[in-house]
């Protein structure tokens, strides 16, 4: 029996990509900025959610989506402690978050109440990548005791964001990194891309994140 | 790690279309995959003979196109591929460059038998 060559060229991802749509119309719908934070494990996400929260709250209310590989809501407890509302998703063992789990993400928190919603992605510089979740901005956090050879190795990632946060910049001093060689890396891959190096611990930088921040939220909400 | 999802994917696309195209079988799938991203051939194939079992889609070969990351510079318009490493202008160094190709990551066909 002769087989029969059938054509198709459809993304792979392209159920996701749909769903995400959604979730994004959804947003723009609510009034709702949204970013989706990506980096590796350690790279600091909770410490910089935490700072931008602290740096708006008399601003505007910010509701966030926490993505876990495990049932521990210790970064949730974090957000609501600092007096936001958070849900906690957990991915059972999955590497990134998708756009169908954001979207349950999204139902449970007081929408009506919240101008900027900012989701922690599971930490990872590889899947989360691959998986358009709907926000208005996908941020990478880098940090500099993770070596400046990062882009290099995860040029996916660095491709699909709009924002790049160098984080721990403090310790600069005391690790071998290479600012040009690192930055070299990310211009090859996205070129003019908005890019604030900051430290959570000592604070530099966050204000000219926040100013940034500020000005696409209420821009969003005009 | 996200290979199942992927792999899930492929299943669902191929599936899709060999129902609307009247299959009795589907022999080949064919993959393009680009350099840039970031999926592994084998993990694909391992979840591929376990996910398909019960599908039109049994049995049915994975191909993968893998497509080379093609670079274009701004600055003496050399172009140029990348196999490992990204890097670069090698004609004249500067990194400002276009990335015309790589990304690719989609499901390109399939043979069915009716």
């Amino acid at each position: 029996m002769n087989s029969i060559r059938v054509p198709i060229v459809e993304k792979i991802l392209s159920a996701n990509d749909q769903l995400a749509a959604q979730n994004r119309a959804f947003l723009v719908c609510k009034n709702i900025f949204s970013i989706n934070i990506m980096a590796s494990p350690g790279a600091g996400k909770t410490s910089f959610i935490l700072e931008t929260i602290y740096g708006l709250k008399d601003k505007m209310k910010v509701g966030v989506i926490e993505g876990d590989t495990a049932a521990v809501t210790i970064d949730a407890d974090k957000i609501i402690q600092a007096g936001m509302p958070a849900v906690q998703i957990n991915t059972g063992g999955n590497c990134h978050l998708d756009a169908v789990m954001v979207a349950g993400g999204i139902n449970q928190l007081p929408l009506d109440d919240i101008q900027l919603l900012i989701i922690e992605n599971v930490g990872n510089l590889v899947c989360p990548a691959a998986f358009d979740l709907g926000t208005d901005i996908n941020i990478l956090i880098a940090s500099v005791p993770e070596g400046d050879d990062k882009p290099y190795k995860y040029p996916a990632i660095y491709r699909g964001i709009d924002v790049l946060i160098l984080n721990k910049m403090d310790l600069l001093p005391y690790i071998s990194f290479r600012p040009d060689y690192f930055t070299q890396g990310v211009q090859i891959l996205n070129p003019g891309l908005t890019f604030f190096p900051v430290s959570c611990t000592t604070g530099a930088g966050i204000p000219a994140w926040l100013s940034w921040l500020e000005t696409k939220v209420l821009n969003s909400n005009k | 790690m996200h290979e199942l999802a992927v792999t899930e994917s492929i299943l669902a696309i191929s599936d899709k279309h060999a129902k609307e195209s009247g299959a009795a079988k589907v022999t080949s799938i064919n993959l393009v995959i680009g350099r840039l991203s970031s999926i592994v051939d084998d993990s694909i194939q391992f979840y591929w003979d376990i996910i398909s079992n019960e599908s039109i889609c049994k049995g049915a070969i994975l191909n993968f196109e893998r497509r080379p990351a093609r670079l274009h510079c701004n600055v003496c318009s050399n172009d140029y591929e990348i196999e490992s490493e990204l890097q670069p202008c090698p004609q004249c160094g500067s990194p400002d460059i276009f990335v015309k190709s790589g990304e690719e990551f989609f499901v390109d066909s399939i043979e069915i038998e009716k």
